[in-house]
């Protein structure tokens, strides 16, 4: 647990003194905040959805764009041969590089909390909505984040792992919902299943289900394991 | 301390090591040379767990390098050739990072920490361990890399080229170092420049194509070298041509080449068999009434012994990736 966490601190460490994080994060922050205002109309409802909706969007393009270099970087620098030959193990070095990010990514999403704040002064939005939106925020960042660390262990190419990441993320967000709209069955049902943003919309509505909980966590857990036996393959080369 | 028994390993269709076996004792410095491309850094890397050997068994401080993969890394401190480190943070920082990642408990690690800069020289100039890794030059990328290495006293040391691209100083330091090291530590450094294995090292292992072709002590090495004894003579007196047809008159002697070197010739004179022809030169200087400034008698060198073993297996791998 100890190593996971100094692994985390110098991630944490390295993405603030990068002046690539603060790029992503600015850019993030001007298209939600963008998105934030084109949403508000006076004296409509004091709803944050479409604001954590739209972010749920940016998150595709934003996330792989933080977690492309952090496997990636180490195998193109050559850093990945001193940390291998440390006594920690592939699972501790994945989960090192995922709380590393989450902890920049839950400090992104805390900006965010200005757009709260803004309607709480002239509305009052539901404080049981914000919170959940806010929760499902985090679920899905991470699920966007292992996806992210997946596809950087693929290739010591940042922008390849770039674009794979928004690949996947684009599947299961956009394309799945086109795929339920087209309605034939039975594509659309199993898309429906697959659908990222069907489960986030409960999230932005308030609602908790158990069924976006699953959904998300387990796609973490499951592209945290294909990282890490990505990682091991390479040791079998 | 280090065993590795029928060493294979396959890349895709090229055979990059073939079947090596060597022992080190514990307590030994040992150098493992080889051209370049002879599957020195392969071996090491095998050695430190970063790749899987095709087939063989390696045991570090008698753990299995595939089965027990992480007390062998416990045991061992590598320093790669790239000497990869992160160029943002700085030295302290890397060090401390280092040391938390080699369970050091955190009461006790910058003290380790700062050991290891005292050893390795990064103590000095004061402000050293606050610079950021990228700002540093070579050497003292290297130094901060074998300080990395050193951090939780392993008994084994890995060092893959540890002198390369350092300068004529920065080497003498570095060789220095390793030598003091290894009063506590065993140690591999492979290298392809001969004078530093020959002086620091008490165990040589020579891989070329490779294949194992040399692995004994420096002298015994030497011993083998094939080929004529030579004796080495600078003179004064006489035209270069009379002095050569002197020489070759003398008994035991196989042939004279000679060169200028300002106003005095330097003679390269091949003996028969391995007889020392020193005296004969000598006297006959002294009845021609010659100078004489230096007279030397080498056997052969690791360095001839390196160039005959390894010239083999060059062309026998070229031949072998050939077809």
């Amino acid at each position: 647990m100890g190593k996971i966490l100094t692994l985390a601190r110098r991630e944490l460490t390295a993405y603030f003194f990068s002046p690539i994080a603060y790029i992503i994060g600015a850019g993030f922050l001007l298209l939600a905040a963008g998105w934030f205002f084109i949403n508000i109309r006076i004296g409509g409802e004091a709803s944050l959805r479409p604001l954590f909706d739209g972010m749920a969007v940016i998150m595709v393009l934003a996330v792989p764009l933080l977690t492309m270099g952090l496997l990636s970087r180490e195998f193109d620098r050559g850093t990945i041969e001193t940390l291998m030959t440390s006594p920690i193990t592939d699972t501790e070095v994945i989960l090192g590089k995922f709380v590393g990010v989450m902890a920049f990514y839950v400090a992104l999403l805390a900006t965010t909390l200005t757009f709260l704040g803004l309607m709480v002064a002239y509305g009052r939005p539901d404080p049981g909505v914000a919170l959940a939106g806010y929760l499902g925020m985090v679920l899905l960042g991470a699920a966007y984040v292992s996806v992210g660390i997946f596809a950087s262990t693929l290739t010591r190419h940042q922008i390849v792992s770039a674009i794979v990441a928004i690949a996947i993320l684009a599947l299961f967000v956009v394309v799945m919902g086109l795929v339920v709209r087209l309605g034939v069955r039975p594509w659309a049902d199993l898309a429906n299943h697959l659908n990222a943003m069907r489960y986030f919309r409960d999230f932005s509505r308030g609602v908790l289900d158990s069924r976006g909980l699953i959904y998300f966590v387990s796609a973490t857990g499951l592209f945290l394991f294909l990282s890490v036996k990505t990682l091991e393959s390479r040791r079998w080369r | 301390m280090i065993d590795v028994k029928h060493l294979t390993k396959w890349y895709g269709r090229v055979l990059a090591v073939d079947d090596i076996s060597f022992q080190v004792e514990k307590g030994s410095i040992v150098g493992f040379l080889g051209p370049n491309g002879a599957g020195k850094s392969t071996t090491l890397k095998i050695l430190t767990c970063y790749i899987p050997a095709t087939s063989g068994k390696v045991t570090i401080a008698g753990f299995d390098v595939l089965g027990e993969s992480l007390e062998v890394r416990r045991n061992i401190g590598y320093m790669p050739e790239a000497v990869p480190l992160y160029p943002e943070m700085r030295v302290n920082e890397l060090l401390m990072f280092r040391a938390a990642l080699r369970d050091i408990p955190r009461p006790e690690r910058q003290a380790a920490v700062d050991r290891v800069a005292e050893r390795c020289w990064l103590s000095r100039p004061e402000n050293m361990m606050r610079r950021r890794v990228g700002e540093l030059s070579r050497g003292y990328k290297q130094r901060v890399g074998l300080a990395e290495a050193m951090l939780h006293n392993p008994p084994v040391l890995v060092l893959d080229e540890p002198t390369i691209g350092l300068d004529p100083n920065q080497i003498r330091a570095m060789r220095e170092l390793i030598q003091q090291l290894g009063e506590d530590h065993t140690i591999i450094l492979s290298s392809h420049i001969l004078a530093e294995v020959e002086q620091t090292c008490n165990h040589i292992i020579v891989i070329a194509g490779g294949r194992l072709v040399a692995d004994g002590t420096p002298e015994e090495l030497r011993k083998k070298v094939l080929g004529p004894s030579q004796v080495l003579a600078e003179l004064k007196g006489a035209e270069p041509a009379e002095l050569v047809a002197a020489v070759k008159a003398l008994d035991g002697i196989r042939g004279v080449t000679d060169r200028r070197v300002g106003g005095w010739t330097r003679l390269l004179i091949e003996c028969d068999g391995k007889s020392d022809r020193r005296s004969e030169v000598h006297r006959l200087v002294g009845e021609k009434g010659w100078q004489l400034r230096e007279l030397r008698h080498t056997v052969g060198s690791l360095e001839d012994f390196f160039v005959q073993v390894t010239y083999e297996q060059n062309m026998q791998a070229a031949q072998r990736l050939a077809q």
